[in-house]
């Protein structure tokens, strides 16, 4: 009996068991790597020395000056934080909007986020195209931080009106017809004001290379309440996959989980597009990847998204700052040309393995 | 064992009503077995059971209404097996017997050692240890049927409806789903509501029968009252004949009517 236990827990745990220690690893890799490589600053090597040296009760002479430290600190560590922030955030709410909407082709940006932050951008940049200091706070990320919410809001106000719609297809019907609004509303905008084209063009590509400490403190908030909220559902997210009407005789309430979960994750995208653009591709490859190593099972997908996902995006943002320097590759472009090439070699593998 | 009563229950669908004023009153540990043609409303009847569509009038657990509990609280009451379930591909069969346990897991909560250990009590008593660890997708439709009815008895609810529970299996399987959900029926003191195409099969299972016809219930009790080929002929339409074996069986034959 004892040992027939062990048996199922070990088909729903037992996978975790070394993937997860794993995972953390190569975050910490990761990590490593990205403040070690970069254009300018200090000699690669020196840069895990003076690490090692700025903890405590530990003294090694890196030979490392504070002008190269400041590199470090102030603009790769924030870079390299916001890239695992914003790569694990748009990781785990892909995952969890594909849990919920049992489409494996869903991004986060489905029910209008991207279109709404890009909508929300736009207008700041063109209101405010001389870049005048005068505000108190940056509006561009607030902007488009609610510009996302407030597209999400209307798809879901819209899409749950329909009665009787016990499936989710209104939703995302709904989604596609505020994303259209949102972007014809912004494609006005520009063709009135053509002289902010450019500038909204690389918002919209997505960056890293402007990241502060600032960013990172402006996201975290959100981007917690989202990943511990979607964290918590990863058991649901599962019992859902039976679908809305065997989920609902299991006893689940199927549509308080699908709006907390949609809230959650669209919380924390709503909050890592604001400072970091429009990056695609993660949220919709790093899952499916993960799924096709270790399995479909949310208990696992969601830990393991938030983990590679940072790694991914901390990966991908070191050739942009090296290539064609100092002119950077948008981040976007990276992730796909990285990403593509090998989701597909996933793939093949797996399916070479069956 | 728990009895489960229906006072003028109706079902609509976007105005129209599939379920007109349903009365019955199931007795603890009893079977009934729903016929009629299709689209007569006894699918309809069993979801409104689940609470997967809302209904009117009162159906009554132990003689308190269903809609006064939560989906959790009400799915610890009743079980179902629908007409075609999904079985997510990547799942073990262990791990979707476990979704049965849902209804006793809080909301945030993970399933307990005692969840799991009574995962493969039912898995070892139904005789599942080959499925437990297959992937779902790799499975027969006998094997799915056997581990959707399993997952159902891992819900230890006291009611357990079954929805067509044997269309889409063979003769030989047919009898296995029906004779194990018999014994786990005996064992259990479960109450069943099913409903059925197979009109010899229900007659043979099940204690009482109610016939369905454009959502009315038109005829309902033993076998032999039900399955006469008169009643037969006026709500199915068709032309059959009526056998009554030695020990009580009735068999259902249609008759070929084109020209020989």
């Amino acid at each position: 009996m004892s040992s027939s236990i062990t048996a199922t827990q070990s088909t729903v745990h037992g996978a975790s068991r070394w993937l997860i220690p794993a995972s953390v690893v190569a975050l910490f890799l990761a990590v490593l790597g990205g403040v070690m490589i970069g254009p300018a600053g200090p000699t690669w090597w020196r840069v895990p020395l003076e690490l090692l040296n700025r903890l405590p009760l530990i003294s090694i002479d890196s030979g490392m000056t504070s002008m190269e430290w400041a590199i470090i600190w102030q603009i790769r560590a924030p870079r390299v934080v916001l890239a695992a922030i914003v790569g694990s955030t748009l990781s785990i709410a892909g995952a969890s909007y594909q849990g919920v909407f049992r489409n494996p082709l869903v991004d986060p940006y489905l029910l209008g986020v991207a279109a709404g932050a890009g909508l929300g951008a736009t207008i700041v940049i063109t209101v405010n195209r001389s870049g005048s200091s005068d505000w108190i706070i940056d509006p561009l990320p607030l902007a488009a931080f609610l510009g996302g919410l407030l597209a999400v809001l209307a798809t879901y106000l819209v899409g749950s009106s329909v009665k009787n719609d016990r499936s989710s297809i209104s939703l995302v019907l709904a989604g596609v017809a505020v994303t259209s609004l949102a972007t014809a509303m912004q494609t006005f905008l520009l063709q009135r004001n053509s002289d902010v084209v450019r500038q909204v063009y690389s918002w919209i590509l997505g960056r890293l290379s402007t990241a502060t400490w600032g960013d990172v403190r402006l996201v975290i908030p959100y981007v917690l309440v989202s990943t511990v909220a979607l964290l918590m559902h990863r058991r649901l997210l599962d019992v859902l996959r039976v679908g809305d009407e065997e989920a609902t005789a299991l006893g689940v309430d199927v549509s308080r989980v699908r709006l907390i979960v949609v809230i959650s994750a669209t919380l924390g995208t709503a909050a890592v597009v604001a400072v970091s653009g429009l990056i695609g591709f993660v949220g919709i490859i790093v899952p499916h990847a993960i799924r096709l190593v270790v399995g479909s099972s949310y208990r696992i997908v969601l830990p393991m998204s938030l983990l590679l996902g940072a790694v991914f995006l901390i990966v991908a943002d070191i050739p942009g700052r090296i290539l064609d320097n100092p002119a950077e590759t948008p981040i976007g472009v990276v992730t796909a040309f990285l990403g593509a090439p090998f989701f597909l070699l996933i793939l093949r593998t797996r399916q070479a393995q069956r | 064992m728990t009895s489960l009563a229906f006072e003028n229950v109706s079902v609509q669908y976007d105005g129209r009503t599939a379920v007109h004023d349903f009365t019955d009153t199931i007795k603890p540990g009893e079977w009934l077995c729903i016929i009629g043609p299709n689209g007569a409303g006894k699918s309809s009847l069993l979801r409104a059971i689940t609470g997967v569509t809302s209904h009117g009038g009162r159906i009554l657990v132990d003689g308190s209404p269903l809609t006064a509990r939560s989906s959790r609280r009400r799915a610890q009451l009743i079980a179902y097996v629908p007409q075609s379930p999904v079985l997510p591909s990547g799942m073990t069969g262990a791990e979707y017997v476990l979704l049965g346990r849902n209804p006793f897991v809080t909301h945030f909560g993970h399933e307990s050692a005692l969840d799991h250990s009574m995962v493969n009590d039912v898995i070892s008593r139904l005789d599942l240890a080959d499925l437990a660890q297959r992937d779902v997708d790799t499975l027969s439709g006998g094997e799915r049927q056997r581990l959707v009815i399993a997952r159902a008895i891992a819900q230890e609810a006291p009611i357990l409806l079954l929805d067509e529970p044997t269309s889409a299996l063979d003769i030989g399987h047919q009898q296995q789903a029906l004779e194990l959900v018999d014994k786990l029926r005996r064992e259990h003191g479960l109450t069943v509501v099913s409903a059925m195409h197979d009109l010899t099969l229900a007659g043979i299972y099940s204690d009482r029968l109610a016939l369905m016809h454009a959502g009315h219930r038109v005829a309902h009790g033993p076998a032999e009252d039900v399955l006469r080929a008169e009643t037969l002929g006026e709500f199915y339409g068709v032309s059959v004949r009526v056998h009554r074996e030695d020990d009580g069986t009735i068999v259902v034959v249609p008759n070929r009517t084109s020209l020989r």
